[in-house]
């Protein structure tokens, strides 16, 4: 692999060696000593140019885990602050020596602009990019799911029939957009739950359903019920009268967790709204997987590391995934 | 390209068994016995090995698998290597006695990085090293202790180790 830039064109041969390699890695963060020396003279830069705490430190504690050199590179009080472009900043990072380019960025496609413009040598992962994907998000979901349903039995299994409901603010997230395409290239049955003006327009392109009442999809029994988060700072225009009437008819409030059947789980990609998107009731009771879905973070970003930058450079495929 | 077979399956299941009473006779019984192999054919050979010694010394000496891909230090001499599962008894590895098992050894870095991998999961008392085919050409200062059999090769040479529980067959096989 030489990038990971998307889930959308991510094959399922592909993504299943990512979720296996994980479940190795995992296995080696229970040990007594968590450090491995695999990536030992490597170099990941975490190029951030929005902020993000979590999926920062999680690509921080991955790359240090495999025993790569981790320099962080916030947008915000540096040299891209003064003006320079994305190519410039590039450049210096592969004068730097970087190995790998863990990217972040408000403008959709900026990581594959970074993969494919020859600015860079390095390997690209994309952290999120606008409202475009979120892949590495999206495998620590599968993950997740995987985990959750045939525990120690996970290794080489797809998730064929199960049903994953994702809520909330489709349009902004790119969270659902990786989520939606690697599911389902999983096997998975994926239904979207939004306010109509939350959902988008080219949805019907998808391989999803779409439904816009949550009881509706609940009253199926979902596998796994994914909740978005209401970005609030993205909510500038209407798109729903009151936050209180969002939480009423789009909240995953106690009532709603307990019609959940056995064994369904509750997912948050973090940082979660209390009492919008998710009541503490959900995001505390035992079928929420907050916490191990930041756990399994780690274990996916390892996984996609080590792809990235342990084997023997194959230069000339450069550009493929 | 001529294969030639050095061990049938009647030597592979004669080396097993004499390393079997090796390892018991130098440890002087079954006591603090863990035998872990190296994926793929060294888990094999591990486990029946443990079915040997058990049967030997009436008690069960248990068996895992250690993974030393993470470990490596010619990883970025090959194409990407997926990793095994490793798979350590229940008993832990502290205080006993390893036997790490491996189909071949050759360059002995492999051996190496499974002491490096042993490092991280704890703290054995002994760790010995059981091989079923030994070809030479080390690269390390890395010594077996229970040999199957030594069979000299040329560099160039291909040592193919087959075993019912993985390839269908059984047998060793040298190819030029």
């Amino acid at each position: 692999m030489r990038h990971l830039l998307d889930t959308r064109t991510l094959d399922k041969v592909t993504a299943l060696r990512i979720l296996d390699i994980a479940e190795d890695m995992s296995d080696t963060q229970s040990r007594e000593v968590k450090k491995l020396p695999t990536l030992r003279g490597k170099t990941v830069v975490n190029l951030f140019f929005e902020d993000s705490t979590r999926t920062r430190i999680s690509f921080e504690a991955a790359a240090k885990r495999l025993s790569a050199d981790v320099i962080n590179f916030a947008a915000k009080g540096s040299s891209v602050s003064k003006g320079e472009s994305l190519k410039d900043t590039a450049q210096t990072l592969e004068a730097i020596g970087a190995d790998a380019v863990v990217v972040r960025h408000p403008a959709s496609g900026a990581p594959q602009t970074l993969a494919t413009s020859g600015w860079i040598s390095a390997g690209v992962v994309n952290a999120g990019d606008g409202t475009h994907e979120h892949p590495t998000q999206a495998l620590l979901d599968a993950f997740t799911i995987r985990k959750r349903r045939f525990g120690a039995d996970s290794r080489g299994r797809d998730l064929s029939g199960l049903r994953v409901v994702i809520v909330g603010d489709v349009l902004h997230s790119r969270v659902a957009r990786s989520n939606v395409w690697l599911l389902t290239t999983l096997g998975a049955d994926v239904t979207l739950v939004a306010p109509p003006t939350l959902v988008p327009q080219n949805v019907s392109l998808w391989p999803v359903r779409v439904v816009y009442d949550l009881d509706q999809a609940l009253a199926e029994g979902p596998d796994a019920v994914m909740m978005l988060r209401i970005q609030l700072e993205r909510m500038n225009a209407a798109y729903f009268p009151t936050e209180r009437e969002y939480s009423r008819r789009w909240g995953l409030d106690a009532l709603r967790l307990g019609g959940l059947p056995d064994g369904s789980i509750v997912m948050h990609p973090g940082p979660m709204n209390r009492g919008l998107e998710i009541s503490s009731e959900a995001a505390d009771s035992e079928r929420s997987t907050v916490l191990e879905q930041v756990t399994n973070g780690v274990s996916i970003r390892m996984a996609v590391l080590y792809l990235l930058l342990a084997g023997e450079r194959d230069e000339e495929r450069g550009g493929d995934q | 390209m001529s294969a030639r077979t050095v061990l049938h399956e009647a030597d592979v299941s004669r080396a097993l068994t004499r390393i079997a009473h090796e390892i018991l006779e130098s440890n002087r019984g079954a006591e603090n016995l863990v035998l872990l192999g190296i994926p793929t054919r060294g888990v094999t050979l591990a486990r029946r090995l443990a079915v040997l010694i058990s049967e030997i010394a009436q008690t069960s000496v248990p068996a895992g698998a250690l993974d030393v891909t993470l470990f490596r230090d010619d990883l970025a001499k090959h194409p990407t290597r997926s990793p095994h599962p490793t798979d350590i008894p229940a008993g832990g590895i502290d205080g006993k006695i390893v036997v790490l098992v491996d189909d071949v050894l050759f360059s002995g870095r492999s051996i190496r990085a499974a002491l490096d991998a042993l490092q991280s999961i704890g703290r054995p008392a002994i760790v010995r090293l059981a091989i079923l085919v030994d070809r030479g050409h080390r690269e390390l200062p890395i010594r077996p202790d229970f040999i199957g059999k030594n069979i000299p090769s040329a560099r160039s040479e291909r040592v193919n180790v087959r075993l019912v529980e993985d390839d269908r067959s059984e047998g060793v096989t040298i190819e030029a």
